[in-house]
Formats: structure tokens, C-alpha cells, sequence
């Protein structure tokens, strides 16, 4: 039954159509059997594996001052050019100069979440440049003119029968909804295009700062298109995407595929350190590497420095219970989920309090500590987050939350506690208080009963056994 | 520590807690200041009203005695909320010194206790929700152990059992239909096996799932597993019945 909320993530999973609801809950819930199976046969145990990469990935961001520059160094030796893009917009505008400086117009774009975050696609568009999506789920999103709902799987929130209709609308043949011919038409839809373009635009998962590796993963092997058929390779990269080493690649490329989508590894790795070189019969002419810190360094000096690490493998996503009812698009930011209530409020800056509610939609079960492959402690920093949303009179993060300055004084003062519970009995009627713990009677009656007071039973019983 | 939602509801789970720790030769002391551990501020956020809180249970249970809580929730604010929210103040080093000695109480009875069976027989057919506060603790494989010890009790596997039940504390509140679906669907994954009783070691989940269970008027006993070792205890006459 329908109640009434205050909170607008709670709202949305009231109200989302039960297509949707059965698309995201059918969907993450598979991907997370999946992980476990796989991990869990391939090693005896997950959990070291996830630690030392926590470990790995906290260490490179509390020495990305040393790790940075030696990332660009390396790049730089290879060929590649680097450059630093302080937030989103300057990002975009590099990417523009570069583009307009080598008279090109039309550029081929694989997944990134970074580009996301920038609004690259609509920015260059703007500017008059063509951006074409080639990962199918940012294709279809691109398509319909929506946002994606997952991070690894875009169109999370969507059916095959939703995708064969906006396939047939934009005339890439008649309504089919069969997975297999779905992605056949995109594909044939696609690989002219990359011959078009004149820019490939990537992200990366993971850099190597020992020799300016980028590591990129993906299912569909069209990173690799955009690379090859393009003679610039722009990719745009977060500041935390570093590793020290390559020989920690091994690690990494391990727990992606694993925790994301529960392969043991990516149909497609691809590494690249830098343009064609002399002799090297293809691979693009130009190459740019545009680091981003977009507030990455802000985040750095939070208390949720943690948060960084994320290698973006959506496993949080997939096995977060409130995820699974609310889908992504309830969470209104690039990143939704359990890492999106800790990294959306905290990337959006002084506009944190237009998110802060974000934190508050979590039970606080842990699932998504328990698999994320870089063991964040996710919990933790959404309770941190929910401090820093009171202390700031984040209205948004307050509402629908029982008021708990009348709780901590009477928690704190047994007389007027044992009080409390008494009269709670007496009265049959439970002092306000005190019904905090188990709050307000509208939203808890809305679909639980509670039980029958029994304040005070308990100790007396405790003295009554002390006097014998 | 008896926890504020025995204290208000489930007095019958202290009693039980009480009954199960002495028969294995324990003295219990129930510190008669007691209140809350602070966890309901914590959880939403009001960290100032809830250290008010943290400190008094500092005080109310000052010593060197192992503190036993039967609740998973209650003894991680003890062992792990409470350092979060002192980690810049001045008085963590007490709060420390009560987390080390803050126990859940099925992790005490095994580990601390070293106690790995249980006599007596409770024949019925159990299904155990493991509380999201046991994950990564000792207390879920403790709780288990306990029970497949015990004669005639058959333990019911259910579907989803990772999944949290919804409760959340004020998040059952603030966000009560995401709240109120996670706890259906716990539900009815636990009812598809036919258990006689749910049981778990955590009375914040209980008060939850049975507020549902018991609103759509559907029949599932709940007991804490601190009464189902007591009534154990009974069936082979090692506690009077009362
Ligand atoms: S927070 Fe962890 S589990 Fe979630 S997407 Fe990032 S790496 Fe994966």
C-alpha cells in the first residue's frame, strides 16, 4: 500500500512501474549470484583479495602527488600528451580545443563515466560537434534521450520490449525484441560510424603509474574500435584511477569482471601507453590523456577519502537492497546506489545540501562493504555523511527523521528513562521519546504493527530475584 | 546490557539472556542506569545527541566486566559506532576500553565462553534471519552452531537470506515503503519455508519482520535465539520452568 514519505527516494520506489521495478530487482539479483559464484570458486579467499586491493588503491591516493606526476612522465616518454582539467567544464572545453585544433567533427565516445559526470556528450553537441555512444546501453540511452540507472548497465531500468520500440522508432529495423538481433543492428548501426569519426573518446579503468598504461575493459570490444579506427585517442581519466605498478593490473583486472559482472574477466582488455609509434602498423596518431579532478581533491582531504577507491564495478549497486527497489534513477545523479549516496553529495560541492537526503536511504546493512573489491567501508562514510548533513542543517537529510535531541536526553538521564518506560505501561501509550527508537506511529503503522509495552517488566523481575 | 527494545517490549528475550548466561556459571549484574546505546541517534545522524548517550553508557557500565548484549546491533554501536563518532574527541580512550569488552551475546557464549554445544532439545522446524549487524562478525556461524547442536531443531534455509530485513532504525521511518518492501520480501522468502518460528539475535529485526507478519495477519512465531537455548535448557531440566 501506497504511504505517504517524505523523502523523495523513498517516493520514487513508491511510485516506479512495476516493469521497471522488475527489470532492476531481476537483473542486479542474477549479476549477484553470479559474482558470488565465480569468486568464490576461482579463490579460496575473496575477502584477502579485497583487502590488499583496498589497500593498493588507498595507498596510490594518499601518494597521488608522487604517483600523478609519474603517470604523466611515463605517458609523456611513451608520445601521449597529458593534461589537467580542474573540473568538468574544463574538461569539456579541452576536449573541444583539441578537437577544433585538428578540424575534426565527429567523434566515436565508449563508455566513461568521468565524460558523464562532465556532461560531454550534450557539450559537444552543443558546440556543434557529432558525439555517437557506441556501448549499446549508452547507445540506447543516447537513443532515448535518457540517463543511465547503473553504472555498469546503463539501461538497468529497461526490458528488451522497451529497447526493441526505441529501435524500430529510430528505423534500425522492425520491432524485435530478441537480445541477439537487438545487438546485431547496433552493431551493424555502429560499425560504420567508427570509420566516420575523427576522434575515439575512452575512459579508463585503471592506470599504471610505472609506465602510463591505461587498462580498459569492456564487453563489447568498441573502446577498442574507437582507438583504432580514429587518428586521436582522447581519454579521459579521474585522478583516483592510478595503480602503482602494473604488475597490479593482475590484481585489478581480476576483481572487476569478477565483482561487476561476474566474469572472470572482461571479453575485451585493452592497454595502451601512448599514439602509434614508428612502425607499428596501426593504432591512433594522436593520443591524449586528460586527467580530471572535477572536486576528487576535496573528496581526498573529506573524511571519505575511502569513497575514492572505487574502481566503479557496480557490485555495490547490484546487491543494495534499496537500490533494488528504488532503481537508479530515484537517486538523481550520475552515480546512484550505495557509491553514489556517498560520492554524488560529495562531488556536487557547495550543492551538497541538495543531495544530502542521499545517505539517509540506506538500512545501513553492509551488503555493499561486504563485496565491494576495494573494500570500502561504505556504511561508515554514509554515516559520516549524515553527521555532516545535521551539523550543517541539511534540511533535505532531515526529513521524515524523528527528532533525537528529546531521545539523548532521556537516554542519558536514567530516572527520567526508567520513568519513561513505566509510564509508557501504565498509560498503554508510548511517550514520544521513547517511540523515537521506534518512531513515528504514521510511517511505522503504515505497514507494521508494534508490539504491547512491556516498559519496566523486565527490571522488575531482575529485582525481584535479587531480593530472594 | 539489556537494550532499550527489551526494556520497552521484549522482556521476556532479557530474561531469557539472563537465565541462559547463568546456567553456564555466569554472574549477571544488570547495571540499574542503564538506558540506550545511543544507536538511534547515530543512525540518523544526530551524533551529538548520541554521544550524550555513548557517555553515559560509559558510565553506567564502568569497570572491567565483559558487557553481553543480546543484540548484534546494539553491541556493534558498542564495538564500532561508538569509535566512529568519538574518533575526534577526547574521552575515546573510555569509549575504547568498553568496545574491547562489548560482546554480542551468542559471540560471547562461543567464543568468549568457549561453549560450542547445547543440550536439551527444542524440536521444531527454526528458519534464522542473520542480522545485517552479525555480517563480518563472529556471532551468525556462532548463533548457528548453537542451534544445529541442539536436538530435534532443524534449521529452514531460506531464499535472499543475505538480504537485509529493512529495519534500519529511523530509516523505517523516514523511508517506510522501501523499508516496508524489503521486509515483505524477507518475509515472504522466510514463510516459502514453512518455518514454526523465526528466530534471530536481533530485536530491532524482529520488531520489524513480526510488525509486518503480524499487520498482514499472518501466523510466524518469533523468538530470539537467547529463548530458544532457554527453552532448551528446560526440556532437559537443567532450568525450572517458570
Ligand atoms: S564502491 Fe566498491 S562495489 Fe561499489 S562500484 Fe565502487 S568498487 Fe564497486
Amino acid at each position: 500500500m501506497p504511504t505517504k514519505s517524505q523523502q523523495e527516494i523513498d517516493r520514487f520506489a513508491r511510485d516506479l512501474k512495476p516493469d521497471v521495478y522488475q527489470s532492476v530487482y531481476g537483473g542486479t539479483k542474477a549479476t549477484t549470484e553470479k559474482r558470488y559464484e565465480v569468486l568464490f570458486r576461482d579463490y579460496p579467499d575473496p575477502d584477502l583479495l579485497r583487502q590488499t586491493a583496498g589497500q593498493i588503491k588507498q595507498h596510490t591516493l594518499e601518494n597521488l602527488d608522487k604517483y600523478l606526476p609519474q603517470a604523466e612522465a611515463a605517458l609523456k616518454a611513451n608520445g601521449a600528451q597529458v593534461h589537467f582539467a580542474s573540473d568538468g567544464d574544463a574538461a569539456n572545453r579541452m576536449i573541444l580545443e583539441i578537437m577544433k585544433a585538428n578540424g575534426c567533427k565527429s567523434m566515436v565516445k565508449s563508455k566513461s563515466m568521468v565524460s558523464e559526470e562532465t556532461g560531454l556528450g550534450h557539450y559537444l553537441e552543443d558546440n556543434g560537434m557529432k558525439c555517437l555512444e557506441t556501448d549499446l546501453g549508452e547507445f540506447i540511452i543516447q537513443i532515448d534521450n535518457d540517463h543511465p540507472s547503473h553504472i555498469v548497465k546503463p539501461v538497468a531500468h529497461k526490458n528488451r520490449r522497451d529497447i526493441a520500440k526505441s529501435f524500430e522508432r529510430e528505423g534500425l529495423g522492425d520491432y524485435n525484441d530478441d537480445p541477439e538481433t537487438i545487438t546485431r543492428r547496433a552493431r551493424k548501426f555502429l560499425r560504420g560510424k567508427y570509420f566516420e569519426a575523427d576522434v575515439g573518446l575512452t575512459g579508463a579503468n585503471f592506470v599504471s603509474a610505472e609506465s602510463g598504461r591505461l587498462t580498459i575493459v569492456t564487453n563489447e570490444g568498441n573502446a577498442r574500435f574507437c582507438m583504432a579506427a580514429t587518428p586521436i585517442h582522447i581519454a579521459i581519466v579521474g585522478i583516483e584511477k592510478l595503480v602503482p605498478h602494473d604488475r597490479d593490473l593482475a590484481l585489478f583486472t581480476a576483481l572487476i569482471g569478477r565483482s561487476g559482472t561476474g566474469q572472470h574477466l572482461t571479453s575485451y582488455t585493452q592497454f595502451i601507453g601512448g599514439p602509434k609509434r614508428e612502425g607499428q602498423p596501426d593504432g591512433p596518431e594522436q593520443m591524449h590523456v586528460i586527467f580530471v579532478d572535477n572536486k576528487r581533491t576535496e573528496v581526498l582531504a573529506s573524511q571519505c577519502s575511502e569513497i575514492l577507491r572505487c574502481i566503479r564495478c557496480g557490485a555495490c549497486l547490484n546487491v543494495c537492497p534499496v537500490y533494488r527497489q528504488a532503481s537508479g534513477h530515484a537517486y538523481r545523479s550520475v552515480y546512484p546506489g550505495p557509491v553514489g549516496a556517498v560520492l554524488s553529495p560529495l562531488l556536487a560541492g557547495s550543492r551538497f545540501p541538495e543531495l544530502a537526503d542521499l545517505p539517509k536511504a540506506s538500512s545501513l546493512c553492509g551488503a555493499c562493504n561486504e563485496v565491494c573489491p576495494v573494500n570500502i567501508p561504505i556504511p561508515d562514510l554514509l554515516l559520516r555523511l549524515r553527521d555532516k548533513a545535521k551539523t550543517e542543517h541539511a534540511e533535505k537529510a532531515m526529513k521524515g527523521t524523528p527528532p533525537m535531541g528529546m531521545f539523548g536526553l532521556l537516554a542519558s538521564q536514567p530516572h527520567a528513562w526508567r520513568a519513561a518506560m513505566t509510564m509508557g505501561a501504565a498509560m498503554n501509550l508510548t511517550p514520544d521519546a521513547i517511540i523515537n527508537i521506534v518512531p513515528p506511529a504514521a510511517a511505522w503503522n503504515s505497514c507494521r504493527q508494534l508490539p504491547k509495552w512491556r516498559g519496566g517488566k523486565f527490571r522488575n523481575w531482575m529485582k525481584s530475584r535479587s531480593k530472594n | 546490557m539489556a537494550t532499550c527494545l527489551c526494556d520497552a517490549f521484549f522482556d521476556d528475550v532479557a530474561k531469557a539472556t539472563v537465565q541462559v548466561l547463568e546456567y553456564l556459571g555466569v554472574e549477571v549484574e544488570f547495571p540499574a542506569d542503564q538506558t540506550c546505546c545511543g544507536q538511534p541517534a547515530f543512525n540518523a545522524g544526530d551524533w551529538k545527541a548520541s554521544r550524550k548517550v555513548v557517555r553515559h553508557v560509559v558510565d553506567a557500565f564502568k569497570g572491567e566486566d565483559p558487557v553481553v548484549i543480546p543484540s548484534g546491533s546494539c553491541a556493534a554501536m558498542l564495538f564500532h559506532g561508538a569509535l566512529l563518532e568519538f574518533e575526534k574527541e577526547d574521552d575515546l580512550p573510555e569509549v575504547q576500553q568498553l568496545a574491547n569488552r562489548s560482546w554480542e551475546l551468542l559471540d560471547y557464549i562461543v567464543n568468549g565462553l568457549g561453549v560450542t554445544e547445547w543440550p536439551g532439545s527444542f524440536p521444531h522446524k527454526v528458519s534464522f534471519h542473520r542480522s545485517c549487524h552479525l555480517r563480518g562478525t563472529c556471532s551468525g556461524p556462532a548463533a548457528l552452531q548453537l542451534m544445529e547442536s541442539i536436538d530435534g531443531l532443524e534449521i529452514a534455509t531460506f531464499g535472499e537470506a543475505e538480504q537485509c530485513c529493512g529495519f534500519g532504525g529511523a530509516f523505517s521511518v523516514s523511508h517506510p515503503n522501501v523499508s516496508g518492501k524489503m521486509g515483505q520480501l524477507k518475509i515472504e522468502n522466510i514463510l516459502a519455508a514453512d518455518p514454526e518460528y523465526l528466530v534471530a539475535a536481533d530485536m530491532g529485526c524482529l520488531l520489524h519482520l513480526g510488525g509486518i507478519v503480524d499487520k498482514g495477519g499472518k501466523n510466524l512465531p518469533r523468538f530470539h535465539v537467547a529463548q530458544v537455548l532457554r527453552d532448551a535448557l528446560i526440556s532437559a531440566n537443567l532450568l525450572p520452568a517458570d
